[in-house]
């Protein structure tokens, strides 16, 4: 636990010092869907319509985008092999980034996600259930973000390669996510969307780390 | 050392099976397409096009079994650090994805008289779609090192994980589809479907499996020889 | 006493045979200095020591056991130095070997088991327990200290040059104790000054029943080190590949 606390806290203290690449992905987020209007017309009700997905779909493409620098730096300056050596195990460091990675993504990114509700005129009945579906959305994002990162480490073209191996698996929490967000808009329940989300947030919990510390492990060999 | 004598059994037991398999693969496919061709009654609302199904439903069983089939051999390269286990992922890759690829044509085929579009954001040709991804982002990774053997492993890694996500993907795409659309139309009419169009969905569904391991064997055998010659390069490169 | 162990090593890289058949054992205190030309598979040594690199063929043993059963208590009793500083544009110098070093404090309940299985590693903190707390950073100033860092503490990693990064890399050595240092080239881009104090830390870490063992290629004085030549493990230019 101690040990998990230590690498977020050093990412985390990585991240605010180079506090420009946390910006960059809120700056694509709200920059990409302002795309939006010009794209399909400014009429409330299209715009409204497609809100959530949008929301969604920008908020997927910006962890996307911040994705790479995830393992890659430690990768380059050593410190990926100095933390496999460690008497940490990987497991657990890994957990620990992508934590590091959500707060500096995820969170941002529902922090502007209400401002995106504003000007895609959606109503205020949908946002909190966006806001939660967010929360448990996100965190999936980051983790099956890692096994991609992860796996992509020292590939000849490992930034094209990522949304290729990523987004499929993206999916099923868009799915979920604008399922939650649209129930809720349409007066129905959330719950089912909300509680599938759950679930693929603690299978990808168990799931991500293991795969991405093996991706690591090989990726140093 | 097993690893250079392993090669050079699998070499010979190919060989030696090689010619039937690809006798029997001959043998089913052309049974199997004329029965489906000329035996097997059109439907009585689809007419002729319905001949398309036997094409299209033994390809995506055989785009699932692929998949599957590259999960259980990177298990066996990562546990066991089989070197053929490792080729056979390699080499059955781009067959799965081809058939992934027929699947999604023939069901735009088959579904333009009845949509009157040539794609439809139906249930299962998504997930077909979706699984289509999964095998191009398969093969890229497996390409995408300098060194083999990473390439190798990281590709396993990516199928473990992605074995486990189809049944996530599967489930959360019907999800999705129920709420946008109808049910599907590529559906055989539950376990009472006639025996004359069981049994050349059947033969053609072996045929293609037959084919599967036809052009594995083939490939991992080519494999084997370009590793040989690369081996024999370096050797050479050494004594010089 | 062999406390540690290599026993016919294979080593394989991108489809070519390294090294092959090699043996060594060092005891507690000992040393073993790698030499060999370049591509010899000096660094892939140290990795598959290390526990970074699977041996394709041989046995690597601790106490008898080999490392591979417990990778984390084995990580946990070793030090190893790569080409890679590991060290953190953005972290002062202070910052990135507190990192590190509170990386192996944190972890100690995995670590104690590996630390215990050796006796003569005197330096763990557990068995004087009042002197964990206290020590810990007493311990960082002295290691940064040792490598004349102590002026540099809070100038930020991006600032130093190649030289001042390998010292807070070698601090890392001194800051947490380990039983077994597995340096590769430990002495690239060091002042004359500098390989001497990395040749007494060496030297303390050897008085302290610990073990060491280096690839380098300068002069780096290491008082009866066992040298292990690499370059007569070379396999035949023709190995049974031809099937």
């Amino acid at each position: 636990m101690k040990g998990l606390v230590i690498v977020i806290g050093r990412d985390l203290r990585l991240a605010l010092r180079q506090s420009a690449d946390a910006w960059l992905a809120v700056l694509f987020f709200v920059l990409t869907a302002t795309l939006f209007p010009f794209g399909v017309g400014p009429e409330a009700a299209t715009l409204r319509q497609i809100a959530p997905g949008v929301i969604w779909v920008v908020a997927l493409l910006a962890v996307l985008l911040s994705l790479e620098r995830l393992f890659l730096a430690d990768f380059e300056d050593g410190s990926l092999e100095q933390l496999l050596l460690s008497p940490l195990p990987l497991e657990v460091a890994v957990l620990g980034k992508v934590a590091a990675h959500w707060l500096t993504t995820g969170l941002p990114l529902i922090a502007a996600a209400p401002l995106l509700a504003l000007l895609f005129h959606m109503e205020p009945a949908g946002l909190l259930t966006l806001l939660l579906a967010m929360l448990l959305g996100t965190p999936v994002l980051s983790l099956i973000g890692a096994v991609g990162a992860a796996l992509t480490l020292g590939a000849r073209r490992g930034g094209v390669l990522i949304p290729l191996l990523v987004l499929p698996l993206y999916i099923p929490p868009l799915i979920f996510g604008v399922g939650a967000t649209e129930s809720a808009l349409s007066g129905l329940s959330a719950r089912p969307d909300l509680l599938l989300l759950g679930a693929l947030l603690l299978v990808m919990l168990l799931v991500a780390p293991l795969a991405a510390a093996a991706a690591l492990r090989q990726a140093l060999e | 050392m097993h690893r250079f004598a392993n090669p050079a059994r699998f070499t010979r037991i190919a060989d030696r099976v090689l010619p039937f398999v690809a006798v029997a693969t001959a043998a089913a496919l052309g049974v199997g397409f004329y029965m489906a061709l000329f035996v097997a009654p059109p439907d009585y609302q689809q007419g002729e096009s319905v001949r398309i199904m036997y094409v299209h439903v033994p390809s995506a069983w055989m785009a699932m079994f692929i998949y599957v089939a590259i999960a259980v051999a990177s298990a066996v390269a990562l546990i066991w650090r089989h070197p053929l286990a490792d080729l056979a992922a390699k080499a059955s890759s781009p067959i799965g994805a081809g058939f992934a690829f027929l699947t999604l044509v023939t069901g735009s085929l088959w579904g333009r008289p009845m949509w009157g579009t040539w794609w439809e954001w139906d249930g299962r040709l998504t997930s077909m779609l979706i699984l289509f991804f999964l095998y191009l982002g398969h093969m890229a990774l497996m390409h995408a090192f300098d060194d083999q053997q990473r390439g190798y492993r990281a590709a396993a890694i990516l199928a473990l994980v992605g074995v486990i996500n189809i049944p996530i993907i599967k489930f959360s795409v019907d999800w999705w589809a129920t709420l946008h659309q109808p049910a599907s139309v590529f559906r055989l009419d539950g376990p009472t479907i006639h025996p004359s169009m069981l049994w050349p969905l059947l033969i053609t569904a072996v045929g293609f499996k037959l084919y599967y391991v036809t052009v594995v064997l083939l490939r991992i055998k080519s494999e084997l020889i370009a590793a040989r010659l690369r081996a024999l390069d370096l050797a050479r490169l050494k004594a010089s | 006493m062999t406390l540690f162990e290599g026993r016919n090593l294979d080593c394989r890289r991108g489809g070519r045979d390294v090294f092959a058949g090699l043996s060594f054992e060092l005891p507690a205190g000992g040393a073993l200095l790698l030499t060999g030309a370049n591509g010899s598979g000096k660094s892939s040594l140290l990795r598959m020591l290390a526990g970074l690199l699977r041996p394709a063929g041989g046995a690597i043993l601790w106490d008898g056991q080999p490392v591979g059963e417990d990778p984390g208590a084995h990580a946990a009793r070793l030090h190893y130095l790569g080409h890679l500083d590991a060290v953190k544009p953005v972290l002062s110098v202070r910052e990135n070997l507190r990192f590190w070093a509170s990386l192996r404090e944190g972890a100690e309940g995995q670590g104690a088991e590996g630390d215990g299985a050796t006796a003569e590693d005197a330096g763990g903190g557990e068995a004087v327990p009042d002197d964990s707390v206290l020590g810990e950073s007493g311990r960082l100033e002295a290691a940064l200290d040792h490598f004349a860092l102590g002026d540099l503490a809070d100038v930020a990693g991006r600032l130093l040059s190649a030289g001042q990064r390998r010292r807070l890399a070698l601090a890392r050595l001194l800051a947490q104790p380990a039983a077994l240092w597995l340096l590769d080239e430990p002495s690239v881009g060091l002042d004359h000054a500098s390989v001497g104090r990395l040749a007494a830390a060496i030297a303390g870490h050897r008085a302290r029943g610990g073990s060491v063992i280096v690839a380098t290629h300068t002069a780096l004085d290491l008082p009866d080190a066992l040298p292990l030549s690499l370059d007569a493990l070379a396999p035949p230019p023709l190995p049974e590949m031809i099937w």
